[in-house]
């Protein structure tokens, strides 16, 4: 379970993210829904302590993220909006590099690159120097590379980012996947059938607030709209009018 | 693994496969200093040689007054050239390096006993006016002391009264220290090849990394900030220091390939000196290559972080440059500072003098305390937000 509490970020005179709170909660997939540059990458890179939130509290599992960062990064998957990967090393050896930074021993390392690579397709290209792969194919190393410590907790950036319609059904079935093994998804996107497809909470962010909090049906009941594409646009309208007002 | 010994490894591995960073560190780095250096020194010995062995062109004016001169100073090496029409104009205009204008009273100065003068024609501000001038008058000094002592047996004398002095010339430097003398710049070459080893893995590992968006996903995994950036240190030290091995073992080669001892020098850069060498520049490799990544991390992009990087291996000029023109007598204290004290230890080594202990503890100590300076703020740069998220 992640838990944000009062989020508060500023960089300089510009507040990127305020007042925001949610939880994710395990064996549920959890969306962060928004506009572009809504505050959703700030929001994830304060859960996986990259940067410190200037007030509020986050807590994974009950650890404090400000005082426990190295426990809390520990139980996270995280695929960040930067996914470089090391194009001189192969996809194998991207996986094994973050399962060793993880503490893992050669034998877990092999075990788990194996059952990811298996779980994402990647057997073809697992033994390939990253340079020249795809972007999907980039993007399932980076999953990998994410994952291979066995977190109970998966934060993802947009992850369908620049994926074809193939890649990112894929993507959605491994995340369902993720969710039925009880684990606690949590993922941004900007696209409206991604979490229509997928989510089972949404979380609207829009100026840095959080909006809207609900299941889907909520979130439709709410807003007074059948389909949550005009729910969401209803929502995020409402809240652009209420900063302007 | 320890989570430092994995950034480690990972960082050689990638580098290893990286054409780029082995062309610098592995060949470049270490070869260049020494085949620039063989180069202008074989120039410039080979040179001096050549002008010693040849014979030495002089116009000579007025020779018919002075056969028995002329004739002795060829048989010293001379050899006479017709004379020109205007021998001022034609030195000016550089026909000409070299003239010897016998007076018109010569023949009969001689004769009576008297000084007969010859004037030599030269101009100092040609390059090889100043060598030819010395080798001419030298011949003729030769030939004055000789006619002069026989006059003196002539009339019954010891030719040795004429002489209140007998001044013998004795150069205490060791062959290896004038070898030195020539080799001055030799430890700029060794601290530039460690500047260039280092270089480009300590770009590649921070502004490179960030530019390539994989610094993220890094400081994401559960490993303090310290133990990545220790990681990478010890892999541009690596490299460094791989560098620097080669370019001494590529020096090594060269002093052997060098025509030293015809000019009765000799630089011997043998396993002690290798060794005192290698030890003596730990430290400093180890501050060169911190120095590299906290520029590098400044940097916004790659790019930028080379100029700045390559600024920065432009420093160590500065101390070669003074020790080498400027008069400076070695102090105990010129011993503290990085840079400088490592270049005086090295040219006594290249020298073949010891170095004693408290120049070199002052030397080690100092440039350990700059390098862990260095470090604590290279840290407090890892740790800051401003690293992996560039606003």
């Amino acid at each position: 379970m992640i838990k944000a509490e009062q989020l508060h970020k500023a960089f300089g005179a510009k507040v990127a993210v305020q007042d925001v709170s949610f939880s994710a909660r395990d064996g549920e997939i959890t969306g962060l829904l928004g506009p572009n540059g809504a505050g959703k990458t700030t929001t994830l890179r304060m859960l996986y302590t990259l940067l410190r939130p200037d007030r509020g509290r986050i807590t994974v599992d009950g650890l404090d993220a400000a005082l426990l960062p190295i426990e809390v990064r520990r139980r996270l998957g995280v695929l960040p909006d930067a996914r470089g990967l090391y194009k001189r090393l192969t996809a194998r050896e991207n996986i094994a590099y973050f399962a060793q930074l993880h503490g893992l021993d050669a034998e877990l390392i092999r075990q788990r690159s194996d059952a990811l690579i298996g779980a994402l397709g990647m057997q073809e290209i697992a033994g390939r120097r990253v340079e020249g792969f795809s972007q999907g194919e980039r993007v399932k190393t980076a999953i990998a590379r994410a994952l291979v410590h066995d977190p109970r907790h998966i934060v993802l950036d947009e992850p369908s980012n620049g994926l074809d319609v193939l890649a990112t059904r894929s993507l959605r079935d491994f995340l369902r996947q993720l969710k039925a093994e009880g684990r606690c998804v949590l993922f941004s996107t900007h696209i409206m059938q991604e979490v229509a497809a997928l989510c089972d909470r949404i979380v609207i962010i829009g100026g840095g607030r959080v909006v809207a909090d609900g299941t889907p049906e909520a979130l439709r009941e709410q807003a007074g709209e059948r389909s949550l594409e005009d729910a969401f646009v209803k929502i995020i309208g409402a809240a652009a009018v209420g900063q302007l007002a | 693994m320890s989570p430092a010994l994995a950034v480690y490894v990972k960082e050689c591995r990638e580098s290893l496969r990286d054409r780029r960073v082995l062309l610098n560190a592995l060949i470049l780095g270490p070869l260049l200093g020494p085949l620039l250096f063989v180069g202008l020194l074989r120039f410039t010995i080979g040179h001096e040689l050549e002008q010693a062995d040849q014979p030495l062109p002089v116009v000579i004016i007025g020779a018919e007054r002075a056969p028995n001169l002329v004739a002795a100073l060829e048989q010293q090496g001379l050899k006479a050239l017709p004379p020109v029409g205007d021998i001022e104009t034609a030195l000016r205009e550089q026909r000409v390096s070299l003239a010897l204008r016998i007076s018109d009273q010569f023949a009969d100065d001689w004769r009576a006993g008297r000084p007969a003068q010859v004037d030599i024609i030269y101009d100092s501000s040609q390059r090889a006016g100043g060598s030819q001038f010395e080798r001419l008058r030298g011949m003729l000094e030769n030939y004055s002391r000789r006619t002069g002592a026989m006059r003196l047996i002539a009339r019954g004398l010891v030719p040795s009264a004429a002489s209140g002095l007998l001044i013998a010339p004795r150069d205490q430097a060791t062959p290896q220290a004038r070898g030195a003398l020539l080799f001055a710049m030799l430890p700029y070459f060794l601290i530039l090849t460690s500047f260039i080893g280092g270089m480009w893995l300590a770009i590649d590992s921070t502004a490179g990394e960030r530019e390539r968006q994989s610094l993220e996903p890094l400081l994401v995994n559960p490993v303090a900030r310290e133990q990545i950036l220790l990681g990478k240190l010890g892999a541009a030290a690596s490299f460094s220091f791989t560098s620097l091995v080669l370019g001494l073992l590529a020096f090594s080669l060269a002093a052997r390939l060098l025509p030293t001892q015809r000019i009765a020098m000799s630089l011997d850069i043998g396993p002690a000196v290798i060794g005192s060498i290698l030890l003596l520049m730990v430290p400093l490799v180890v501050l060169i290559v911190i120095s590299q990544m906290l520029v590098a991390a400044f940097a916004r992009s790659a790019r930028e972080a080379q100029t700045y990087v390559g600024l920065l291996q432009l420093l160590p000029l500065i101390p070669s440059v003074a020790i080498s023109v400027l008069p400076v007598t070695p102090q105990l204290w010129m011993y503290a500072l990085p840079l400088i004290g490592q270049q005086l230890a090295m040219l006594r080594l290249l020298r073949g003098e010891p170095v004693t202990a408290p120049p070199l503890a002052l030397c080690t100590l100092m440039t350990v305390v700059a390098a862990g300076a260095a470090f604590l703020v290279a840290k407090r740069i890892y740790e800051s937000e401003r690293l992996a998220v560039n606003a």
